[in-house]
């Protein structure tokens, strides 16, 4: 019988909850990584390989490993660095198994390959050799490459996303890079130049299955699509409750399913809506909005969720699961219609993601 | 005048420990300068020296070393039977 994992990654390590295919009996484990800040944890299902991504105060930088889906685990940062008198890198931010092997994204913002073993590492030095580098300003969480998108066929096409540098996109590999954001705002800007080349504050960038031009983001200034790979986008924030949030989930086999969790504004207090959580799907690319909050706390709700801390699986009905900044992991089994709590009193919960091993 | 290797003993964080398995409390090697010290360390136990060491290079913003009771540097140089801790920093919890 196949196995369900959710990876969560904390503010005090990794946890895995696992399960089997009916979702209906979690077990709790970890943590993992030593305690380490961990921002996301990734599965590779083909080898049934567990990467961890984070960075230590004390220690730095570094991809963890587990080859046995969780129990064990190794890590390196071998080459996992820039040149002498550069910023050092302070942390690992995003993980993305492809074709070429295992991304990174790591803070200050820049983009490593690894070979799967995930433990030596190169930089794709084009995306720091962008002439718009020296203008890249950080984010509330610092300048982060938070968002990391190959293309399911093409090894050549990659979309990340910085904060607060924009979409950036490249087609051969990573040599030259492009900036991808026409169409979303910049509201911190000065009138006249709310819509610039790049600079915008991304928060999570995502594909829709099967389709690799249809892309989303949830942006600090609005939730979007795009249907040609970035190079325009579209405002889909209508019928939302605010503009701003952070995480955004597609749908396992859906292109036009997506879960997004707004958050009641950047200078407001960035919790859930009138203190009441929501999940909000959309059924049509992003025409019309839905809020799920059947088994979600609907009085004194506070929390957040982080970029990186909601997920599907790839059951059906997808399993749809998110963390909050307090520690508590819901999930649904049904697509978003009904909520319970699986974990109420993780660390912070920095990512979400799930795995599916037959 | 190139500095000579002396005998020195090295005293590790317990969380040294665990992150590199194997990797005992203490450690007797042979070195002129903590540069030195920690050039053996990685030769030992590979990667320890992206936990100690940034890229700058320089021992870690949160990690302190010192050389019979002083904070030291990568270049501090050591004296024989020299007592070398290298601790995690309050400043780093």
């Amino acid at each position: 019988m196949s196995k369900t994992l959710i990876l969560v990654g904390t503010r005090k390590g990794a946890f895995i909850l696992e399960s089997d295919q009916r979702r209906g009996d979690w077990r709790l484990r970890g943590p993992y990584c030593e305690h380490w800040p961990i921002n996301h944890v990734v599965g590779d299902a083909a080898a049934g390989t567990i990467y961890g991504a984070g960075g230590n105060e004390w220690f730095g930088p570094a991809v963890w490993r587990s080859d046995d889906l969780g129990k064990s685990w190794t890590h390196s940062s071998a080459g996992l660095k820039y040149g002498e008198g550069e910023e050092p890198i302070k942390s690992v931010w995003s993980l993305a198994p492809s074709a070429h092997g295992l991304y990174a994204g790591v803070q200050p913002a820049g983009l490593f390959l690894s070979g799967a073993d995930g433990a030596h590492w190169r930089q794709v030095e084009g995306l720091r050799d962008h002439p718009t580098r020296p203008q890249w300003n950080p984010g509330g969480a610092g300048l982060i490459l938070h968002s990391l998108v190959p293309h399911p066929r093409d090894p050549r096409q990659i979309w990340v996303g910085i904060s607060a540098a924009g979409v950036f996109y490249t087609g051969d590999g990573g040599e030259t890079w492009e900036p991808r954001n026409r169409g979303t705002r910049a509201d911190f800007n000065p009138e006249g130049q709310r819509y610039p080349e790049f600079g915008q504050c991304v928060h999570c960038l995502v594909m829709a299955p099967g389709e690799a031009n249809t892309l989303y983001q949830q942006n600090h200034c609005g939730m979007y699509r795009s249907d040609d790979g970035g190079k325009s986008w579209q405002s889909i924030e209508t019928g939302l409750p605010s503009s701003f949030g952070f995480p955004a989930a597609v749908h396992p086999r859906d292109p036009a399913t997506l879960f997004l969790l707004p958050l009641n504004g950047d200078t407001a207090g960035r919790y859930v809506p009138d203190a009441k959580a929501a999940v909000w799907r959309t059924r049509d690319g992003g025409k019309n909005w839905q809020a799920l909050r059947r088994g979600l706390p609907q009085e004194n709700a506070y929390f957040c969720v982080l970029r990186r801390a909601m997920a599907t699986d790839r059951h059906d009905p997808a399993g749809v699961y998110f963390g909050t900044n307090g520690g508590t992991l819901y999930a649904s089994n049904d697509e978003g219609e009904s909520w319970r709590c699986l974990a109420p009193h993780l660390p912070p919960i920095l990512s979400v993601e799930t795995l599916v091993v037959d | 005048m190139a500095e000579v290797a002396v005998a020195v003993t090295v005293t590790l964080a317990p969380v040294l420990m665990r992150l590199f398995p194997g990797c005992p409390h203490r450690v007797a090697l042979e070195a002129a300068t903590v540069a030195a010290v920690i050039d053996q360390l990685e030769g030992r136990w590979p990667g320890m020296r992206d936990r100690l060491c940034d890229s700058t290079p320089r021992i870690r913003r949160h990690v302190n070393v010192f050389v019979d009771g002083a904070r030291a540097a990568l270049e501090t140089s050591l004296r024989p039977g020299a007592e070398i801790f290298i601790v995690t920093a309050i400043s780093g919890g």
